[in-house]
């Protein structure tokens, strides 16, 4: 039993088709865990599925043995699920400081020492604090947006591409911070497009098409497996 | 099939509505509410061309029905000599200086690149520009309303029939709606709809405060009508003739010769004043037929499903770029159009021009209510919410009145409430209208009679 | 001398009253603004709903005044203030709950929601009428002057009289109050920072544990306090008269959009740019002239740009230019 788990997941917008069916897709603590396939294949949505963002048609998400399918996104946030959309995933009216602290919103304690733990994490943060984050640079507001999700020192973390738009230099230094998150023991799923370097980062990884799983195994088998690599590696 | 009994039905309720008020009332408070009903018609008819089809939101109703107002004066009112005598050379050569300053920055603004350069030389344009127009006009303007303040003051209009100023109107309409249309079309929906409410507030602020032009705030009144006056009327045998056969029953049961006179004249008063209604009443129809074939027409042209796909699916919309911007100044002007012709027709109706009266409640947001309660896009359910909210924004004081009475029937008539009550009756047009809208807007948010066809 | 005599002048007929119009202007762009950027829609109840907490205030007053209350040398009408606001609030949260919610919940395109607003605006208008009538109303009491302009010339020894009307002051002095605290409110507390992102990026903001429903409330009680103030103090001003606040609307917007809409910060800055241009291009520079120049350049016209009658029409076209050139508005800095 994986610490986070969606599974046989059906959803899709509102009265709209189906968008992801029968999806399943976990994740342990610790684990980095990679979601590819082409675009408009479903991946963000099986994400904002788990987040609870669409209500499910059949299946349930679970986490740490605890059924949260009929949870609100806000109920799951409580529970340690932190997510960081692909799009407009920070504040950009906003400082740094203030995008930290409105992700530590559900919190009640004193903020310094998470702060500085952020500010460890993410150093260029604390240098930065009290600039306006729409005045910063692609690979900055990155790290805006993981280190908003850090707040509530989550156990499960999804990013859904968290690497786009940024260059190559930038992309292996996000990663970098990512294996960083990984190694306080969070659980992490992450959407990517670069899939080759998300998969020599990740644990395990998924492909979906259409909504469906279609294949999956670790990041290496993955990477060898020569289906997927021709389909979707480019190779 | 369903829709098309649904429209009978409703028109003839309102119908009936209207014949009740000529019975239970009278038949000259029908016939005036007739034809505000089809002045209404005419407005928001341009309203639902530009909010309907297109979709944009046009909150200066008020300042197109102004200028259609304007128009008619313009039209109608005999020149004053003297006046143009006094002033008349300073105005035009004021007005082709506008227009040559108009051209030289437009020539400035396409020949030079956009700089902070040109936009200083625009603005220096601008400002030398307004002071000599203003030194060259402000002695004519003072010249001009010297002569003979009480009755005239200003320039006057052309002397011809006041039908034409409904052409007139609408080209005046048309004109400032071009160049709003240029300002403002950019904008988000909600920016328009503020920035339009205010150039409307401009408009009429103009019209109201350049005497010269219209007399503004001291009005003017005796304009003449396209059809026979009641004096003329009473006057005349065959109309006398006329009331008399219809009558007749009702006249030969009265045996006092002296009586019956009496009776009769009456009859005539009455039948003149409403056979004066009932000929505007023709003419009002007749602009509304004429309007509602031709935006049928248009609606169900090629161009009139263009502008509802662009309307509704903005994908679609952006890919056409350019071209959009250009429908929608179309469109808008054409609305705009139109509502001008309505202020024009509604001046006619009245006979006066009074720019005071000019208020964003009664001439723009009424309206609008009455777009959206018929029914958005769609032209049979715009008229029938220009019938059925000026009917009810009309008869709303004595339907308030009624209840209030009903309900503090048990009160004394000195009671204050009651008689606080009894004072505002008049104000609960607005709470009948605002719930009106509330509701509709709520529960049949596509009005009462929806737009048939959907393109997706 | 004569140079402190122009400027004594300047400050008399221009500066002063317009730093007062635009602290009344202020107080309603603000209130437009937070309405725009967190409830996300052009309310045009702007102005009949501060009529709505005014009229409170103003029946409040004439209680308290038959009863034989009164504040001292300042208007009784501050002491109404409190509980019209609360009345203002509860008013404003009734509305929103019977008729805004409804439309917020099915995530409706803004233009519905303005829509939605004109209703509202007929409703006031009608409830007004109806409790307070459309007629003119003075309800300010208690000491008129601060300063009054022989006093000046005989303390100064100048030619030109300075006034200062208490309801200048008492408008200043609490705007100034009002709009400070609301800004520390805003950008120091964990609940305005929370509204601010909320205005921001309304999903992240719900993915943050933000609760809506907290922050619509909270920026209801703040527009009901900024419509109230706004309200009361241009009816002291001036007078309570229910189309004046209606009509007001259109300068309130104007400065709204010139600060930058769905900024707070802008839309105070631009209640003074619109009262500002109001007032300097409709005044009349000939007195001042006379004092600058020597005798024989002495203006004859009365150096006025445009007359008062265009007063609103100086602030639309203001907007209209502000439109025009830069829609995002003048002040865009910080966004609410
Ligand atoms: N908010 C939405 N409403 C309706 N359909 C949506 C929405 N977001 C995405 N979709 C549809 O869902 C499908 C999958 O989208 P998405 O999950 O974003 O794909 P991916 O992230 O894999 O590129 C697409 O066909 C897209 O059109
Ligand atoms: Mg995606």
């Amino acid at each position: 039993m994986a610490f986070f788990e969606g599974s046989k997941m059906t959803a899709g917008y509102g009265d709209g088709p189906d968008i992801i069916s029968s999806c399943t897709i976990n994740v342990d603590k610790g684990e980095i865990v990679a979601i590819l396939g082409p675009n408009g294949a479903g991946k963000s949505t099986a994400m904002k599925t788990m987040l609870g963002l669409l209500n499910l048609k059949s299946g349930s998400v679970l986490i740490n043995g605890e059924d949260i399918t009929n949870l609100s996104p806000q109920d799951r946030v409580k529970k340690g699920i932190s997510f960081v959309p692909q799009s407009k995933n920070v504040f950009a009216e906003l400082t740094v400081k203030e995008n930290l602290e409105v992700g530590a919103f559900l919190r009640t304690d004193k903020l310094d020492k998470i702060l500085n733990d952020i500010y460890d994490l993410f150093p260029i943060l604390e240098e930065k604090q009290s600039q306006i984050v729409g005045e910063l640079s692609g690979g900055q507001r990155q790290q805006v947006a993981l280190g908003r999700a850090l707040m509530i020192k989550p156990s499960v973390l999804m990013l859904d591409e968290p690497t786009a738009g940024v260059s190559p230099i930038v992309m292996d230094e996000l990663f970098e911070h990512i294996i960083k998150v990984k190694k306080t023991n969070v659980a992490i799923i992450m959407v990517e497009q670069n899939a080759k370097q998300a998969l020599s980062i990740s644990d395990r990884g998924y492909v979906l098409v259409t909504g469906q799983n279609k294949f999956e195994g670790s990041g290496n088998e993955l990477l060898n497996d020569p289906e997927v690599r021709r389909s979707f590696l480019g190779a | 099939m369903m829709q098309h009994k649904n429209i009978i039905a409703a028109y003839s309720i309102m119908i009936l509505l209207i014949i009740a008020v000529g019975v239970l009332q009278s038949w000259t408070i029908a016939l005036t509410i007739l034809n505000y009903c089809l002045i209404s018609a005419v407005m928001t008819i341009g309203a639902n061309i530009q909010w309907g089809y297109a979709g944009l939101i046009n909150f200066g109703i008020m300042g197109y029905t102004a200028l259609g107002g304007l128009a008619a004066v313009l039209v109608n009112v005999p020149p004053v000599k003297e006046a143009w005598k006094a002033g008349g050379s300073g105005m035009v050569v004021s007005l082709i200086l506008i227009i040559s300053g108009v051209y030289i920055i437009r020539t400035v603004l396409r020949k030079f690149e956009n700089s902070k350069k040109r936009n200083y030389i625009v603005a220096a344009i601008i400002i030398i520009g307004f002071v000599i127009v203003r030194y060259i006009s402000g002695p004519a303007i003072e010249n001009i309303e010297a002569i003979d303040p009480a009755k005239t003051g200003f320039l006057g209009g052309l002397g011809l029939p006041i039908i034409f100023s409904w052409i007139v109107g609408g080209l005046f309409a048309a004109g400032i709606a071009f160049i709003v249309g240029k300002i403002a079309l950019g904008l988000r929906a909600d920016y328009l709809a503020i920035a339009t409410l205010l150039i409307a507030e401009i408009i009429v602020s103009i019209i109201k405060h350049e005497d010269w032009l219209a007399r503004g705030v001291k009005n003017v009144i005796g304009l003449k009508r396209p059809v026979p006056y009641e004096v003329d009327l009473q006057g005349s045998t065959w109309f006398i003739d006329l009331v008399e056969k219809f009558h007749s029953k009702k006249l030969d049961v009265i045996t006092s010769l002296t009586e019956r006179q009496d009776v009769l004249n009456q009859l005539v008063i009455d039948a003149s004043s409403v056979y004066v209604k009932l000929c505007l009443a023709g003419l009002f129809l007749t602009v509304v037929i004429i309007l509602l074939i031709l935006t049928q027409k248009a609606l169900y042209s090629p161009w009139g499903r263009k502008m509802r796909a662009i309307r509704d699916n903005e994908v679609a919309a952006n890919a056409m770029g350019k071209n959009v911007v250009k429908e929608h100044l179309l469109i808008f002007i054409l609305g705009s159009a139109i509502v001008g012709i309505a202020g024009a027709m509604m001046v006619t109706n009245d006979g006066l021009f009074t720019p005071g009266s000019y208020r964003p409640m009664r001439y723009t947001f009424v309206i609008w209510v009455m777009v959206i309660v018929g029914g958005t896009g769609n032209n049979f359910g715009a008229i029938l919410g220009g019938f059925v909210v000026w009917f009810l924004w009309v008869e709303a004081a004595p339907i308030a009145l009624f209840f209030i009475n009903f309900f503090t029937a048990h009160l004394e008539e000195t009671n204050a409430v009651k008689q606080h009550l009894i004072q505002s009756a008049a104000y609960f047009r607005f709470l009948l209208v605002g719930i009106g809208l509330l509701i509709i807007m709520r529960y049949r948010p596509k009005g009462l009679i929806p737009e048939k066809i959907n393109i997706k | 001398m004569d140079f402190i005599n122009a400027i004594v002048l300047l400050l008399n007929y221009t500066v002063i009253p317009a730093l007062t119009y635009g602290s009344q202007l202020a107080l309603g762009a603000i209130f437009v603004t937070l309405v725009y950027g967190i409830l996300r829609f052009a309310n045009f109840a702007t102005g009949d709903m501060m009529s709505f907490g005014t009229m409170v205030a103003v029946l409040i007053t004439f209680y308290f005044q038959s009863l034989g209350i009164s504040f001292g040398f300042l208007p009784t009408a501050l002491l109404t203030i409190p509980p019209a606001v609360l009345a203002m609030i509860f008013y404003m949260l009734f509305i929103d709950k019977f008729v805004f919610s409804y439309y917020r919940v099915k995530k409706s395109p803004p233009v519905q929601l303005a829509m939605v607003s004109v209703g509202v605006m007929f409703v006031t208008q009608a409830i007004i009428r109806i409790i307070i009538g459309p007629f003119d109303r003075r309800f300010f009491d208690g000491e008129k002057f601060i300063l009054k302009a022989n006093e000046f010339k005989e303390m100064t020894g100048l030619n030109e009289g300075l006034t200062i009307k208490s309801t200048q002051a008492i408008t200043i002095f609490v705007t100034v109050l009002v709009v400070s605290i609301m800004f520390w409110f805003l950008n120091r507390t964990k609940t305005g920072t929370s509204m601010r992102a909320y205005s921001d990026n309304e999903d992240l903001a719900l993915l943050s544990g933000i609760d809506p429903k907290k922050v619509v409330l909270i920026t209801w009680i703040i527009a009901g306090i900024l419509a109230t103030i706004g309200g009361v103090l241009y009816g002291l001003d001036k007078s309570y008269r229910p189309f004046v606040y209606f009509n007001n609307m259109l300068p309130i917007f104007a400065a709204a959009i010139v600060g930058g809409i769905g900024n707070p910060f802008g839309a105070f800055l631009g209640g003074y740019v619109i009262a500002f241009a109001e007032i300097l291009v409709t005044y009349a520079y000939k007195k001042f002239f006379a004092y600058l120049l020597p005798e024989f350049m002495e203006p004859d016209s009365l150096m006025q740009l445009l007359s008062t009658d265009y007063k609103f029409a100086v602030s639309f076209s203001i907007l209209v230019i502000v439109l025009l050139f830069r829609p995002s508005g003048i002040f865009k800095g910080k966004t609410l």
